[in-house]
């Protein structure tokens, strides 16, 4: 790295280890700074004061939603905040189920989703009698083309699919199904919680039809989200949640909705959360995601190669693409194998990693999980590879 | 690693290797419960016979870790032959103990007293509650009062 990111977070401690960064990124300082500000300066309502601290509460939330469609080449309009990817999923869902699908229409999904991207379509399938269908994954784990035009035919309503598997690291070739699913008049939503924080994404060369983020994985506050839509699709759809600011006209028996972006942010939004993203989205593209992506890579492969001389580990994702190892020791269930990790101050994950049909893809009962970001460097490698040969010599010599 | 040491004893390793009584029997006289802890993957049912107010049999079944699997073995040699209030005695007693909350220490635990370690370790509570929370629920079919 052309210099040296660490400083910038405050919670690395020496001696300490984060390998958990795609259950939740670390923050920087200035992300922390910036939602402090709110709180000690202007922390009041916007769009509805007018007096000065409201206007500038108002502007600065504005400022971040433009940070962020740039971020993602999409239009301040069809850029809708939300409490996080799984909020921002969940209104896709509800919208879009209440009048784009009937009984009988299909939703195509795969075993690689986090559940934010599975249930709800789930719960849709089950409410409205849809055929929920899933794109077979390759024997490694991988979501293919080839594979999704199998399962998505003229009958297909909604494809929804993770960008980047938050278990396995593999990149879905999303533009790719796009184009397919378009051609058979289907509407594509993609969870990119795990993409946005290593894929540069251009929503508009994707063509995808909706797209979904959280902030806290990408150095942001917790409670955001984002929920990117085609702007002719979210004309099309009655908002999501209804109550104050969301509208224009209140009578005794109808409203009238705000425009974009505003008709689907009902109530107080998390307005420091959302200035705090938009700081978060600055810092990324100052440090730029090709080199986040990189690193990231560089240090997963480090550890790749030295897990695959032991014997004693099990790697499903030998060729990850970006940041994460999804891993076992043999004969030691990975809760186990995890308390000893943090015994030696190094966080990583063990169990389903909120995606319980990766694992039953791989017929296992769960496994860890380390991710590599662009806080990370060598030495955490070294101690994660010195503590993973411990564990699995702690556990031998225990009976395991 | 001393504390570690102490959460994995020999004797709960020995549980985990060798399970005593373990499978579930289609039988309608015995009474079922299933308990899972979705974020880490442990899933432990737990079938209960009660005759007279003494429990007569204990099985149970699952996938998890070693803390978890074992503290299923070690609850049903426990449970096997005992009057069901003194098995809800040892029950409630041992869920004190591993939360690190006081506890009657004239109540023998047996072999279960080798889950104290769990104490120190918050992340493994829930490894070793489930199946004592679903024996609970098999032989009282109530809630355990926390």
């Amino acid at each position: 790295m052309s210099r040296n990111w660490r400083k910038d977070f405050p919670q690395l401690k020496p001696n300490h280890v984060y390998l958990d960064t795609a259950a939740s990124s670390l923050k920087p300082q200035l992300v922390i700074d910036a939602v402090t500000d709110y709180y000690q300066n202007y922390s009041v309502n916007i769009h509805r004061g007018m007096y000065q601290s409201s206007l500038e509460a108002t502007e600065k939330y504005e400022a971040a939603r433009q940070v962020i469609a740039d971020f993602i080449h999409a239009d301040v309009t069809e850029t809708i905040f939300t409490r996080g990817a799984t909020s921002a999923l969940n209104l896709v869902m509800y919208c879009v189920g209440r009048q784009f699908v009937k009984p009988g229409d299909e939703i195509v999904t795969s075993y690689l989703e986090h559940h934010s991207s599975l249930l709800p379509w789930q719960q849709l399938a089950r409410e409205k009698g849809l055929n929920l269908k899933y794109i077979p994954l390759t024997k490694s784990g991988r979501i293919t083309l080839a594979n999704a035009k199998k399962v998505i035919t003229d009958q297909t309503k909604i494809v929804a699919l993770t960008y980047v598997s938050n278990v396995l690291g593999y990149v879905t070739p999303i533009k790719e199904i796009v184009e397919w699913a378009h051609s058979k008049s289907a509407i594509v939503i993609c969870d990119a919680a795990q993409a946005v924080t290593h894929i540069p994404i251009d929503v508009k060369a994707l063509d995808v039809d909706f797209l979904a983020f959280s902030g806290h994985k990408m150095l942001g506050p917790t409670g955001i989200g984002v929920c990117y839509g085609k702007k002719a699709l979210l004309e099309q759809l009655e908002p999501f949640e209804t109550g104050g600011d969301m509208n224009d006209h209140v009578g005794l028996y109808e409203a009238e909705w705000k425009d974009l972006p505003y008709k689907f942010e009902a109530g107080t939004m998390p307005i420091a959360e959302a200035i705090g993203l938009g700081e978060a989205v600055m810092y990324l593209q100052k440090v730029g995601l090709e080199q986040i992506d990189r690193h990231s890579h560089k240090l997963a492969k480090m550890a790749i190669a030295q897990l695959m001389e032991m014997a004693d580990v099990i790697l499903y994702n030998p060729k990850t693409e970006g940041g994460i190892i999804a891993f076992n020791l043999k004969g030691i269930p990975p809760h186990d194998a995890v308390t000893f990790y943090a015994d030696q101050q190094i966080a990583l994950r063990s169990g389903y990693h909120c995606a319980e049909l990766v694992s039953r893809f791989f017929g296992i009962n769960g496994c860890l999980r380390a991710s590599f970001y662009l806080y990370n460097n060598k030495a955490d490698v070294e101690r994660f590879l010195e503590v993973t040969r411990a564990t699995i010599t702690y556990f031998r010599r225990k009976g395991f | 690693m001393a504390e570690l040491d102490n959460l994995y004893k020999a004797v709960i390793l020995e549980h985990f290797k060798h399970p005593r009584n373990k499978g579930l029997l289609n039988d309608a006289t015995y009474k079922t419960h299933r308990i899972k802890n979705p974020s880490c993957g442990d899933d432990i049912t737990i079938q209960s016979k009660v005759e007279n107010h003494q429990i007569v049999d204990c099985r149970f079944e699952g996938v998890g870790c070693s803390i978890c699997l074992a503290s299923a073995s070690v609850l049903t040699e426990i449970a096997i032959g005992k009057e069901t209030s003194d098995a809800k005695k040892v029950a409630d007693n041992y869920l004190k103990m591993i939360r690190n909350e006081a506890f009657d220490e004239s109540i023998d635990l047996e072999e279960a007293e080798v889950f104290s370690g769990v104490k120190v370790f918050p992340a493994r509570i829930k490894c070793a509650s489930i199946a004592w929370q679903a024996f609970l629920k098999t032989v009282f079919d109530e809630d355990e009062k926390q």
